[in-house]
């Protein structure tokens, strides 16, 4: 039973936080290099633009918009996830291994397997979530003990063990390939929003659809899981099970997520611990706020970055930039 | 199995690690002969052979050695001042740090000497360690193993993508990774002058400083209690840790798991006193650069397999052998 006083103070929290996000999106929609002004905004939208408008809006903007949306949303999922099976409020996709599993399989795809121009967009995302998988699958063995079970603390060493292991690897790919390579590469492991284009957001919004309303469905799960273990068995939850459902959904979300945008930290980290300070550690409660927070947050950091200098800084460094100070007010805070 | 006592060891230590230096002195691309690699150190004497080893490989072995050397013995004051395990100048944010400030000098001071480099990647991971650190010991009680190392990789992250911020901006990723997978193959004379005196007076400082280390590595209650002025001990441990890890990211870039494996390695030899970790640890690591380093060059000749690879792929299972065994990898 959850009180009714909580329940309100989080529909608050969450139109609250529904408005910045669609004042954001249309901040975003009108801001960038190119022309298009608030003015021309609406119109634009209901189909009166030139066709330079329209060409910005829908095939530029209006992707990649709504791409940093559904990954931060994922992202803040996955992280959300983890922190509760780990009972590590640190925990975070992109911190251990995911990404740069992601990223020595999208380096080593780029630079030994050709292939032809038109389809090169789509299977880089594809070798992108392989490598999160494959890697995702290593730290899994690994974190498994046969008497012990799953110890989720471990996943976190080891996934960090990999993920140190692995950025060693792609040093050492980028030092062997040529100066133009490296600069794509570099720029995919920073996250530079890879995917900006419609067919990707159809790629990510399944794992979305699917994973939401089953995250939410666990949320009691969730909370168990989040108390000692013997309490967790003694209520009837197959811990063992659980976790190991639930990791796989953690790492699905962060794979599907990381796969188009690059390597983006810290979204996962941040929008569960904004979430829990406003509506407290209730899954159910504050799920659907980490959720809208996560893809407010990335892209916050998108908008800024595409404008913030001439050149474009990664989305994914934006967040890195924002998400340490916060990181390191949350370790002073404990 | 009887335990040798530790001038034994140490003597049998030092055997292997000439050993190993004759070996990664003669093998390579070109095969040498150890008496060219005899000459070329005692003697003037001067032929093909003799320049290969004088101008390439002994600066790089040099390398090295004293990277090894250094970074084993800053993992090791490392895990007995955290009474962490899993201490390593690389998990710790020490080597994104360096990496960092590497990539700003390199940009911004393209005309930097090696001197400054240094200077600069000292900062980077003065910087980095401060952030993990510092912040653990603000917190009271400070922090278990699992936060810290979270912790670490959490900084490591911002870090690099400081770094690999600058580096896309500028258009200079390239040279920033050159540098840092370069490991020992960039090693000249010029470059081991100023930097390895600055390790060895890390190293031979450490040594001074192993009795306070090894009491407090049981616990700072102990320590306090038996008078020692903790606060002044790790400072100055702090730095030592510094110097090491970040000259030896200077010279030869990311080298992360040597930090950690050679320490747990030698607990395993010579037990818990600090006074026999830090020599041991030094010489082990220097052998175990010098092995890896070696196999570097002669796997996949005449093409060169990266170091820091080869570190990687040894490091990691230990890495995990560790995790899962609670903290002792080798006990």
């Amino acid at each position: 039973m959850i009180h009714p006083a909580a329940i309100k103070k989080q529909r608050i929290i969450l139109t609250v936080s529904l408005l910045v996000t669609v004042i954001t999106v249309i901040v975003s929609m009108g801001t960038g290099h190119a022309s298009l002004s608030f003015d021309r905004l609406i119109q634009t939208i209901i189909g009166q633009g030139t066709v330079k408008e329209e060409l910005i809006l829908f095939s530029i903007r209006l992707p990649r918009i709504l791409i940093t949306l559904l990954a931060g949303m994922a992202l803040a999922l996955s992280g959300s996830i983890l922190q509760g099976i780990t009972k590590n409020d640190l925990a975070d996709p992109g911190i251990i291994g995911i990404n740069s599993g992601a990223g020595v399989a999208i380096a080593v795809f780029f630079l030994f397997f050709p292939v032809e121009v038109g389809l090169f967009a789509y299977f880089i995302p594809l070798a992108g979530f392989i490598g999160a998988i494959i890697t995702s699958i290593f730290i899994y063995l690994f974190a498994y003990s046969k008497h012990n079970g799953l110890q989720p603390i471990n996943v976190v060493l080891i996934g960090i063990g990999f993920s140190m292991a692995l950025s060693g690897a792609m040093i050492v790919i980028i030092s062997a390939a040529e100066r133009t390579k490296v600069d794509f590469i570099v720029k995919w492991l920073s996250g530079n929003i890879w995917g900006a284009d419609w067919p990707f957001i159809w790629a990510l919004l399944p794992w979305l659809v699917l994973f939401i309303p089953f995250t939410l469905y666990k949320a009691n799960r969730l909370n168990l899981l989040g108390l000692n273990d013997s309490l967790a068995i003694s209520v009837g939850v197959s811990i063992e099970k659980e976790r190991i459902i639930l990791l796989f959904s953690a790492v699905a979300l962060a794979a599907a997520a990381v796969s188009v945008t690059g390597g983006i930290s810290f979204i996962g980290l941040m929008a569960p611990h904004i979430a829990k300070t406003l509506v407290g550690p209730r899954h159910q409660l504050f799920l659907p706020v980490a959720i809208l927070i996560g893809g407010w947050l990335l892209l916050f950091a998108d908008t800024i970055g595409r404008n913030l200098l001439e050149s474009p800084i990664p989305a994914g460094i934006m967040v890195s930039i924002i998400g340490a100070p916060y990181f390191i007010y949350l370790l002073l805070k404990k | 199995m009887k335990k040798l006592s530790f001038p034994s060891q140490l003597f049998f230590a030092l055997g292997v690690f000439i050993l190993m230096f004759f070996v990664a002195m003669s093998f390579g691309a070109a095969d040498v002969s150890f008496k060219d690699v005899w000459l070329a150190l005692t003697s003037s004497a001067a032929n093909d052979n003799i320049a290969i080893i004088r101008d390439i490989r002994l600066p790089r072995e040099i390398a090295a050695i004293f990277v090894g050397a250094g970074l084993s013995v800053s993992g090791a004051i490392m895990q007995g001042m955290t009474r962490n395990p899993l201490a390593d100048p690389g998990l710790f944010g020490l080597s994104a740090g360096a990496y960092a400030a590497l990539a700003v000098t390199i940009v911004f001071f393209p005309a930097a000497n090696y001197f400054w480099t240094m200077v600069a990647a000292l900062v980077g991971a003065f910087l980095g360690a401060l952030f993990v650190f510092g912040i653990g010991s603000a917190v009271k009680g400070g922090f278990s193993p699992t936060r810290i190392v979270l912790a670490g990789a959490a900084v490591s992250t911002f870090l690099y993508a400081v770094g690999e911020g600058v580096g896309l901006y500028f258009k200079v990723s390239k040279d920033i990774s050159m540098w840092t997978a370069g490991g020992m193959a960039g090693a000249n004379w010029k470059q081991l002058q100023v930097i390895v005196p600055v390790i060895i007076l890390g190293i031979v400082l450490s040594f001074f400083l192993a009795r306070q280390l090894t009491i407090l590595s049981l616990s700072e209650e102990v320590a306090t209690s038996l008078g020692q002025n903790i606060f002044i001990v790790k400072v100055v441990l702090f730095i030592i840790i510094i110097v090491l890890s970040g000259a030896s990211v200077a010279l030869v870039g990311n080298m992360t798991f040597i930090g950690l494996m050679i320490p747990h390695i030698v607990r395993a030899l010579v037990g818990t006193d600090y006074r026999f970790i830090l020599p041991m640890s030094a010489i082990v690591g220097a052998i175990f650069m010098l092995f890896a380093d070696t196999l570097g060059r002669t796997l996949n000749a005449p093409y060169e397999t990266p170091v820091a690879a080869i570190v990687a792929i040894i490091g990691l299972p230990f890495f995990l052998t560790i995790v899962r065994k609670g903290g002792r990898a080798l006990s």
